[in-house]
């Protein structure tokens, strides 16, 4: 019978049925950073247990490490104590860690697919919830909390039910202008932020036929925003090609296997779905978020939604209540809205593609007086390649302040963070009150050229039009 | 290590209302830079029941008549976005057993199912009843009833459902999945033998 890779995946890692009808699933990979793993690590030596299989476990710090300071101690004692947490239990426990020291240190779900960690036909698990981001390889890749960390640690096993498998297809070709990051901002807002509840996000079509790697990282990352705790994308050559010769891919005659096993986890044609969804390219604009949850977004022509034109008393009162928190007017053009600040970078869209794709456009231009803006490579190696392509120098010129790797703003755990109302045009994942570091700070979420963009134009703006993109 | 049996929670109850109350909102990131849980609870829900200069906002939890109030309802989606347990760890620490939501994020529901923190789903219009019979009378008991599946108060009973593998969990005393993950671990390694990228 046809199966999906959902499926497959889930099949080869069943350990055993438990007790509550829940499964044992092994976890192949398990990938951990300095918030949610020291209290993991205390329950391991309450316990008094060894991690079961430390080879399979890979540390990096990414969301407390300061991006503006190189050397420790950092000026952030809390965040020095984090670093020596990790770096204690590694060592302790035998756990590989990628600091700063080994050049490969970064935003977890960034380090991974680099190293050629995340591999397809593998389950990945994760302290974080866009750990979802790595099945952009055709992996099973689930965030989980801290007492699931200690489950897998010890383990390498965890207690999860099996998830629905909702087929998510975009076909046609995208506009000119319209990137990855609009077309998982348009999917949320179409099946809604919990849409995806229950289900694993299986995204496919032409588009995703055609999009490089760093385009299905970025659609598999927001997953968990559309509440779907998994997404991923049948591995194809496009996988194949991104993963060969990196440190922990297969080599040799074990490449070749490796590529047949691969491709046999790909979901069979005429495999059960649990739901359909089909979405034309040619419907997705360049998007931004208007509210305090990533499904309130609209395209850059539309207005902010006015409650008064709502007739469902639960979307009023949640509209009423995002347009409180960010200061809006119903009705209004987004389009045109003055920002203070400008972030490039996260897990969501901190990889070389693109800040190549911005400094394609940023060359020559100058980022609006009275805007802060700062960019942040997901990762040391990320980091690097910009830098041998003289892109820092781009960032730089146009006034953009160029920083080390890390998730920085778009969480704030390390010192950048915005400050009172600030209103922030974000490449990041999550416009949650206050989650950009200021109780009261604002953001906008939207694709690395729209933040260009926003931060050219000192407002929200059509990066078609800043830029002179072709939309014919 | 024998786990509490939690068939059902009784007390008293606190509404904080809206649908799609996310993890950060309930714990922000600031306050996760901590290597244990021990104190979150004072930080559950701080930028919406503080100004930033620390004086305190109009929120249902800052509300003399609901302190002691261990069960807590909400809207739909409770609990999206991040996966940090440090949610349910911050709930559970300022005395929390219960919720009573319409629905859960997924990773939040887990997390807190595994804290035995049951999360019982229900009607909007049933919690409506449970919020109104409480806002009348702060005192009010209610019972969480996990093993029926129902929420008694004020002399009313509602249904409630949760998911049957949390049900069984909590109410057989096994809602901390490390006693039988342990007992399956000398098999884990003839599955991983046959996974080529596990030994590699």
């Amino acid at each position: 019978m046809p199966k999906s890779l959902f499926q497959k995946v889930w099949e080869a890692h069943t350990l055993r049925r438990l007790a509550n009808g829940q499964t044992q699933l092994l976890i192949g990979t398990h990938l951990i950073h300095e918030v949610t793993s020291p209290q993991a690590f205390g329950m391991l030596r309450d316990l008094g247990l060894k991690v079961a299989f430390p080879q399979r476990t890979f540390a990096t710090v990414d969301h407390i490490i300061p991006t503006d300071q190189l050397t420790e101690p950092y000026r952030d004692p809390l965040a020095q104590a984090m670093m020596d947490e990790l770096r204690r239990s590694c060592a302790e426990f035998g756990i590989t860690f990628f600091d700063r020291a080994s050049g490969r240190q970064g935003i977890v779900h960034i380090v991974g697919p680099e190293q050629g960690i995340t591999q397809p036909g593998t389950t990945i698990a994760c302290g974080d919830s866009h750990t979802s981001t790595h099945g952009a390889f055709g992996a099973i890749a689930f965030g989980i909390g801290t007492s699931q960390v200690r489950d897998v640690l010890a383990t390498q096993t965890m207690a999860l039910g099996a998830l629905k498998v909702r087929r998510v297809s975009v076909n046609g070709h995208l506009r000119p202008g319209v990137y990855a990051k609009d077309v998982i901002l348009h999917i949320i807002r179409t099946l809604g932020v919990n849409g995806g509840t229950g289900f694993a996000y299986e995204y496919g079509g032409e588009v995703f036929d055609r999009f490089t790697m760093e385009e299905r990282m970025t659609v598999c990352n927001m997953s968990i925003e559309g509440g779907a705790r998994v997404g991923y994308v049948n591995p194809d050559e496009t996988t194949f090609v991104y993963l060969k010769g990196r440190p922990y891919s297969p080599q040799g005659a074990a490449w070749d296997a490796a590529v047949a096993r691969w491709r046999a986890t790909a979901s069979d044609p005429g495999c059960h779905y649990d739901d359909f969804v089909t979405i034309d390219a040619k419907d997705i604009a360049p998007t931004v978020t208007w509210g305090i949850n990533p499904g309130q977004a609209i395209a850059i022509g539309e207005t902010i939604p006015d409650p008064a034109k709502t007739w469902a008393a639960d979307e009023k009162a949640s509209i009423e209540e995002a347009l409180a928190y960010m200061k809006f007017q119903p009705g209004a053009p987004i389009k045109g809205t003055k920002i203070d600040v400008a972030f490039l970078g996260s897990c969501t869209n901190g990889r070389l593609s693109d800040f190549q794709e911005v400094a394609r456009f940023l060359k020559g231009r100058r980022v609006a007086s009275g805007v802060k803006a700062i960019a942040v490579p997901g990762s040391q190696i990320v980091a690097l390649q910009c830098e041998k392509l003289g892109l820092d120098r781009v960032f730089a010129n146009a006034g953009f302040e160029w920083r080390a790797a890390g998730c920085s703003m778009c969480l704030a755990m390390n010192p950048d963070k915005l400050v009172g109302d600030q209103l922030c045009a974000s490449s990041s994942n999550r416009n949650f009150k206050g989650r950009q570091g200021s109780p009261t700070g604002r953001t906008l979420l939207m694709s690395p050229l729209m933040v260009a963009a926003a931060a050219v134009a000192g407002s929200v703006a059509d990066a078609r039009e800043v830029f002179g993109v072709n939309v014919s | 290590m024998a786990l509490a049996k939690i068939t059902h929670i009784a007390g008293r109850a606190v509404c904080v209302p809206g649908n799609d109350i996310d993890t950060d909102r309930i714990i922000p990131a600031r306050f996760m830079k901590c290597v244990t849980f021990d104190g979150l609870g004072e930080f559950l829900f701080r930028d919406v029941r503080q100004h930033p200069d620390g004086t305190a906002k109009a929120h249902p939890l800052n509300e003399p008549r609901f302190r002691g109030a261990t069960i807590l309802l909400s809207g739909s989606n409770f609990g999206c976005g991040s996966s940090r347990e440090h949610a349910p760890q911050a709930l559970q620490k300022h005395g929390f057993r219960a919720i009573i939501a319409e629905s859960y994020a997924e990773i939040f529901f887990g997390n807190s199912t595994g804290l035995g923190i049951p999360c019982l789903s229900a009607s909007r219009e049933d919690i409506a009843k449970i919020a109104a019979a409480i806002d009348r009378d702060p005192q009010t008991e209610v019972v969480a009833d996990v093993a029926r599946q129902e929420i008694h108060f004020a002399g009313q009973i509602v249904p409630a459902t949760i998911r049957e593998s949390a049900r069984d969990a909590l109410v057989h005393g096994r809602w901390d999945p490390i006693g039988e993950l342990l007992e399956g671990l000398p098999a884990v390694a003839g599955l991983a033998a046959r996974l080529p990228y596990f030994a590699t």
